[in-house]
C-alpha cells in the first residue's frame, strides 16, 4: 500500500502518522507539501491531525482551499481512499468530502485523554479487521471535536450505515448524553463518519497514537492493517 | 511609551524610571564619555536589568556545579545540553513567566512555553517534550480561578498548537503566591551532537538575518518589569505583556531545524526577553565582533516605529541569525517556503561596538566590551532566617483513615487530571509514561531505543522553613523522581523564584537554597547545566507591606533509559509485596498532614541524607534494572500512605497493609515525609530485602498487593472508588467545571 500525508503550515502530527504506517506497512509513506498541484501515484491519502494555518478563522477551513486541495478532490471522485484525524477530518468536512462540521467541544475546552471508539460497521477499508460492535480505546487531542450536522443529515448518516465510530463506555455502551463517555458533546456521540462510497473516513481520535504496546497498547492497529489488507495491490 | 518618553530629554531620572540606579547611570556616562541617546539609554536598561545581566544572583550561581563527563554545554548557551548516548544530545531548560501571567495569565503563560521552545530549538534540537512547574495563590483568593484557568489554557493553547508533547510538571497552592504566581516552563530538545548551534557570533562582514515574526510595539521593556515588584498597578502594565502566536512558532521550528541540515549557520539566538537588544548584543559581544544593525530593514508590523521602540520590543516568534554570505539565498528560499518573514538587517563589524542606524541617522553606538564587562554585579547583603521551632508534641485528632482521606482531596495532593487533559501529551506518538503514569514522564528518542525521564520538583515549605535543606530537597526530590523509573539521572535545569533581592532576608533564602542545591548536586552526580532567576517576587499585603513568595527553586531533572522498554510506572501491579525502601523516623515538621489536619506550617523539614539518598536510589534503580520492580513510587508530600493510596488509584489493585513501624506513632509512621525513599512493589520480596542489606539499604515490608482498595492494618477498607472521587473533586469545584 502505498501511502501519502498531506502536509499543511501547521500539520504537526505528521509524524505519528508516518510511524504508524511504517509499522504496518513497513513502507515509508510520501510527505506532501500543501503547495503541491498533484498527487503522486497512491493508494491511500491521509490528512493527519494538527493546526493548519494556525486553527485560524476555523478549524481546516483555509486547508480547505490549500493548492492541494483539488488533487485531493480529483482522488476522490476517482475513488480514492483518504483517510482524515482529527484536524484531517476537520479539514475534509470544511472541504466538503464529508458531510458535517466540528465544533468547539461541549465543555469550551481541550481535551487530552484516552476515549472507547465503538465500530458500528466491519465492511469497510478502515474497519475490517474489526467486528461490528467491537470497541476499541484510542487518545483524543482536541479543542474542536464535537461533531454536528442537520437533522436530516445526521438520519442520512444513520440510514445509510456511513457513522464509522462512535464514542462509547468500555463495554460498548453509548450515551450521548454523559460527559465521561462522550466527551466533546458530539450528536449520537458520532466520532467518525464515511462518504457515501465507504471510501472516506474522518474521525476526531489518535488511532495512530496507539500501535505500540510500549506507548499503552495496540489498539489503533487493525485501523491501518486494514488498510493495508484492503488496498494492496 | 514611545510618545511619551520620545520626547523627554535622557536624564538620571528617565534612567530611574527605566530601572538603573543612580550609579549604574553614572557608569553609563563614563562608559559613553556622553549623555546616551534614548535608545542607547534603552539598550544599558535592559542589558543591565535583573532578568538579562543576573546581576544579583551571578556571583552566587557560579558556585554551583556545572560539569560531568556526560555535559557537553553548561549554563550560558541558550539551554544546557548533554550526552545521551548514541550520539545524541538532550538540550533542554526552565524559565520563568511568573510576572507576565499574573498580568495576563494566557498569555503570559502561552509565551512562556514560546520562549523556552525557541531556547531549545536555538540550538538544533527538535523540540520533544514540555513541562511545566506552576505555583498558584490560596483556592479561597478570588483571583485564583482567574489565574490557573488562563495559564492552563495558555500552555495548552501555544503547547498543543506547536505539537511538542506536555508531559509532567507540578501545581502548588499557597497563600504565598496570591497575586505572584509562578509560571515556569521547561523543553526538552534532541538534537545530534555534531549539529548542535551556539550563538558566538564570527566572520566579519558576515550578515545578520532576521528571520519569524514582524516586529511590533507589544513587550516594549518587559525585561525590566520582569526586574521589579509589583505594586497596586499591575494590571496597568498589560501592554508590555507579549502575545504569542504558537503557529508561527510551529512555522519558525520547522523552518529553523530545516535550515540547520544545511551548512548555512554560523551562529543563532532567539530573540528573547529585551529581543533585538539582547540577541544582538550577545551574540556580539560572545564572538568578540561588533555589529552593525539597519533597523530600516527589519520587518514591522506597525508604521512609525522608532529605533527606540525596535530594540527593545518583545515581539514573539523571532530569531536572529549569522549567516555564511554565500548561502543567503538558500535560506531565504527556507523560511519563503515556510511563508515567514526573512530579512538581512546587518553584519559584523571588526569595531566591537553595536551600531544602529534607523533612517540615516546613528541611534546608538555603544561599545560592546563594558556594556557586558561592566555590567553591574552585587553581593547583596544576606541575613539568615530564623531557625524554625522544634514541632513539641503532636496529637492525631482523626485517625489514619480521615486523614488519608483529607490529604488526597487537598489541593496540593488532588488529581491534576482536570488540568492534564488539557494539554496534549501524546502528540509525537513517543510518549511511554504519560502525566501520573510514573514519577517522571518518560519519552522515548524517536528511532532509538533511548527513554528521557524528565520531572519537576521543589517543596516551597521546606524552602521556607530552611531554604538549604529545601535547596538539597528539591534537587533529592527530582534524582529520586528519575530514579523512580529505572532511569539514569544526568543533570538539572534549575528556575529560582524569591522575592526581592533587596531584602536581606531574602538574599539569605537564596544563597542558602543554592548552597543546598549545590551540595545535592555534588553528592548525586546531577549537575546543573542551565537555568533563569526570577527576582521580586513580591505582592503588597494589604497593610501595604511588601509580601515576598516562598522560596521556590524549582528543578527540572533530565535521565535517560539505555533501554526505554525498562521504564515502570506507579500504577500498582496486579500482584507483589509492597516494600518501602529507606529509613523512617516520622518526621511530621512542614509535613502535608501537619498543614492538613493541624493547619500549621511548623517545625523544621525533613532531614536529608544525601549520602543514604545516593545509596538507596542507586540500589532501586539497580533493582529495576535487573527486572526485579513491578511498580516503583517515591514517599514525599503526604508520606507513605499517600503514596500507596497514589499508586492504588493509578492501577488495577489495591493493598493490604501490615501494621506500622513497633515504637512508631501511627500517623508519623504513615505520613511523616522522611526523605530519600521509595515504595516498590516486588515479586520476591525476600531477594529484593536480602539484595538490600547487602547493599546497606533498609527495607521494609509494607503488605500485600490485592483487593479493591486501601486496607489499614485495623482491617478498615477505603475503596478506590472513594479514594478516587475524593482525589478528583478539587479542580472542578475550583473551576466550577
Amino acid at each position: 500500500m502505498k501511502a501519502g500525508i498531506v502536509v499543511f503550515p501547521g500539520t504537526n502530527r505528521e509524524r505519528d502518522m508516518a510511524i504508524a504506517l511504517r509499522v504496518v506497512t513497513g513502507r515509508e509513506p510520501v510527505m506532501i507539501w500543501h503547495g503541491e498541484t498533484d498527487l503522486p501515484d497512491l493508494d491511500l491519502v491521509v490528512l493527519p491531525g494538527g493546526f493548519s494555518y494556525g486553527d485560524y478563522l476555523r478549524c481546516g477551513a483555509m486547508a480547505a482551499h490549500a493548492p492541494i486541495m483539488p488533487a485531493i478532490r480529483r482522488f476522490a471522485e476517482a475513488g480514492g481512499h483518504i483517510l482524515g484525524v482529527c484536524n484531517g477530518f476537520q479539514i475534509l468536512t470544511e472541504a466538503g468530502l464529508l458531510p458535517g462540521a466540528l465544533l468547539r467541544n461541549g465543555a469550551l475546552r481541550f481535551l487530552s485523554q484516552d476515549c472507547h471508539l465503538r465500530v458500528e460497521r466491519n465492511d469497510t477499508p478502515f474497519t475490517r479487521r474489526w467486528n461490528a460492535g467491537d470497541v476499541f480505546r484510542a487518545p483524543m487531542a482536541h479543542g474542536d471535536g464535537n461533531y454536528i450536522a442537520d437533522d436530516a443529515t445526521i438520519r442520512e448518516l444513520e440510514d445509510s450505515g456511513r457513522i464509522a465510530f462512535r464514542y462509547s463506555r468500555p463495554d460498548g455502551r453509548v450515551d450521548e448524553g454523559d460527559r465521561q463517555t462522550n466527551p466533546n458533546g458530539s450528536v449520537k456521540a458520532i466520532a467518525g463518519v464515511l462518504s457515501a462510497n465507504l471510501r472516506i473516513c474522518g474521525m476526531m481520535p489518535h488511532p495512530e497514537d496507539l500501535v505500540d504496546p510500549l506507548m499503552g497498547g495496540e489498539d489503533g492497529k487493525p485501523l491501518f492493517e486494514g488498510l493495508v489488507e484492503a488496498l494492496v495491490r | 511609551m514611545s510618545s511619551a518618553t520620545g520626547q523627554k530629554p535622557v536624564t538620571e531620572d528617565l534612567a530611574r524610571e527605566f530601572g538603573l540606579t543612580a550609579e549604574e547611570y553614572g557608569n553609563v556616562l563614563s562608559i559613553m564619555g556622553r549623555t546616551p541617546s534614548l535608545t542607547e539609554l534603552g539598550i544599558f536598561s535592559v542589558m543591565w536589568s535583573e532578568h538579562c545581566s543576573y546581576k544579583s544572583s551571578r556571583v552566587w550561581l557560579r558556585t554551583l556545579p556545572t560539569t560531568a563527563p556526560w555535559v557537553i554545554h553548561g549554563p550560558g548557551e541558550n539551554a544546557g545540553v548533554v550526552d545521551i548516548g548514541q550520539g545524541l544530545a538532550a538540550i533542554f531548560k526552565m524559565e520563568s513567566h511568573n510576572h507576565p501571567s499574573f498580568i495576563e495569565p494566557y498569555q503570559g503563560a502561552a509565551t512562556g512555553v514560546g520562549g523556552i521552545l525557541r531556547d531549545v530549538f536555538t540550538m538544533g534540537a527538535r523540540p520533544v517534550a514540555n513541562l511545566n512547574a506552576l505555583r498558584f495563590g490560596s483556592p479561597e483568593n478570588p483571583q485564583t480561578r482567574r489565574i490557573v484557568d488562563g495559564v492552563v489554557r495558555g500552555i495548552g493553547g501555544y503547547g498543543n498548537c506547536v505539537g511538542v508533547p506536555t508531559v509532567g510538571g507540578e501545581i502548588n497552592f499557597h497563600p504565598a503566591y496570591d497575586g505572584n504566581p509562578l509560571v515556569n516552563a521547561m523543553t526538552v530538545g534532541i538534537a545530534r551532537q555534531d549539529r548542535i548551534f551556539l550563538s558566538a557570533a564570527a566572520g566579519i562582514g558576515n550578515p545578520v538575518v532576521y528571520v519569524g515574526s514582524k516586529t511590533g510595539r507589544d513587550g516594549i521593556h518587559g525585561a525590566t518589569m520582569s526586574s521589579s515588584e509589583f505594586d497596586e498597578d499591575a494590571l496597568a502594565k498589560r501592554p508590555t505583556v507579549q502575545v504569542g502566536d504558537p503557529f508561527v512558532e510551529k512555522l519558525l521550528i520547522e523552518a529553523c531545524l530545516e535550515l540547520m541540515a544545511t551548512d548555512a549557520i554560523v551562529a543563532i539566538q532567539d530573540m528573547g526577553a529585551a529581543g533585538l537588544t539582547s540577541s544582538s548584543v550577545e551574540m556580539a559581544g560572545k564572538g568578540g565582533v561588533g555589529i552593525d544593525l539597519d533597523l530600516d530593514a527589519v520587518p514591522q508590523r506597525e508604521r512609525g516605529m522608532t529605533a527606540y521602540e525596535m530594540m527593545l520590543s518583545e515581539s514573539q516568534e523571532r530569531m536572529l541569525i549569522v549567516i555564511h554570505p554565500d548561502r543567503t539565498e538558500l535560506a531565504r528560499a527556507i523560511f519563503e517556503k515556510w511563508e515567514l518573514d526573512f530579512a538581512i538587517i546587518g553584519h559584523l563589524t571588526d569595531t566591537g561596538h553595536i551600531v544602529v542606524r534607523h533612517q540615516g541617522r546613528v541611534e546608538a553606538d555603544i561599545p560592546l566590551d563594558p556594556l557586558a564587562d561592566q555590567a553591574p554585579l552585587y553581593r547583596r547583603p544576606t541575613a539568615p532566617s530564623p531557625e524554625p521551632a522544634p514541632l513539641g508534641p503532636i496529637t492525631d485528632p482523626v485517625g489514619i483513615e480521615q486523614a488519608l482521606i483529607r490529604l488526597i482531596g487537598c489541593p496540593d495532593l488532588a488529581s491534576r487530571a482536570w488540568v492534564w487533559n488539557q494539554y496534549d501529551s501524546t502528540v509525537g506518538g513517543q510518549t511511554v509514561k504519560r502525566p501520573g503514569a510514573a514519577d517522571a514522564a518518560i519519552v522515548k528518542v524517536e528511532g532509538t531505543s533511548l527513554g528521557l525521564a524528565l520531572t519537576t520538583d521543589c517543596t516551597p515549605r521546606y524552602c521556607r522553613a530552611d531554604a538549604r535543606q529545601g535547596g538539597a530537597q528539591a534537587v533529592a526530590e527530582a534524582w529520586r523522581n528519575i530514579v523512580a523509573t529505572g532511569a539514569r539521572p544526568l543533570a538539572v535545569t534549575d528556575n529560582l523564584n524569591f522575592g526581592s533581592p533587596e531584602k536581606p532576608e531574602v538574599m539569605g533564602q537564596f544563597v542558602a537554597a543554592i548552597e543546598g542545591m549545590g551540595e545535592a548536586c555534588r553528592a548525586l552526580d546531577f549537575p546543573v547545566v542551565s537555568g533563569n532567576v526570577s527576582l521580586y517576587n513580591e505582592t503588597r499585603a494589604p497593610d501595604g507591606s511588601s509580601v515576598s513568595i516562598l522560596p521556590t527553586p524549582a528543578i527540572g531533572g533530565l535521565g535517560v533509559l539505555d533501554d526505554v522498554n525498562r521504564a515502570i510506572g506507579l500504577a500498582m501491579p496486579d500482584e507483589g509485596t509492597l516494600v518501602l525502601v529507606g529509613a523512617t523516623r516520622g518526621e511530621l515538621g512542614q509535613s502535608l498532614w501537619l498543614r492538613e489536619i493541624h493547619g500549621r506550617e511548623d517545625g523544621a523539614p525533613p532531614a536529608i541524607d544525601l549520602a543514604a539518598e545516593r545509596r538507596n536510589g542507586d540500589f532501586v534503580r539497580q533493582q529495576i534494572e535487573g527486572g526485579h520492580v513491578l511498580a516503583c513510587h517515591d514517599v514525599s508530600d503526604g508520606g507513605i500512605l499517600v503514596a500507596l493510596a497514589e499508586m492504588a488509584m493509578a492501577g488495577e489493585a489495591g493493598c493490604i497493609l501490615s501494621a506500622p513501624q513497633s515504637g512508631m506513632r501511627p500517623e508519623a509512621f504513615w505520613f511523616g515525609e522522611d526523605q530519600s525513599r521509595y515504595v516498590v512493589a516486588v515479586r520476591d520480596a525476600g531477594a529484593f530485602t536480602v539484595a538490600a542489606t547487602a547493599a546497606g539499604v533498609e527495607t521494609r515490608v509494607l503488605g500485600q498487593v490485592g483487593g479493591d482498595g486501601l486496607t489499614l492494618p485495623s482491617g478498615a477498607t477505603i475503596s478506590k472508588a472513594r479514594l478516587k472521587a475524593v482525589n478528583s473533586a478539587f479542580f472542578p469545584a475550583l473551576m466550577d467545571d
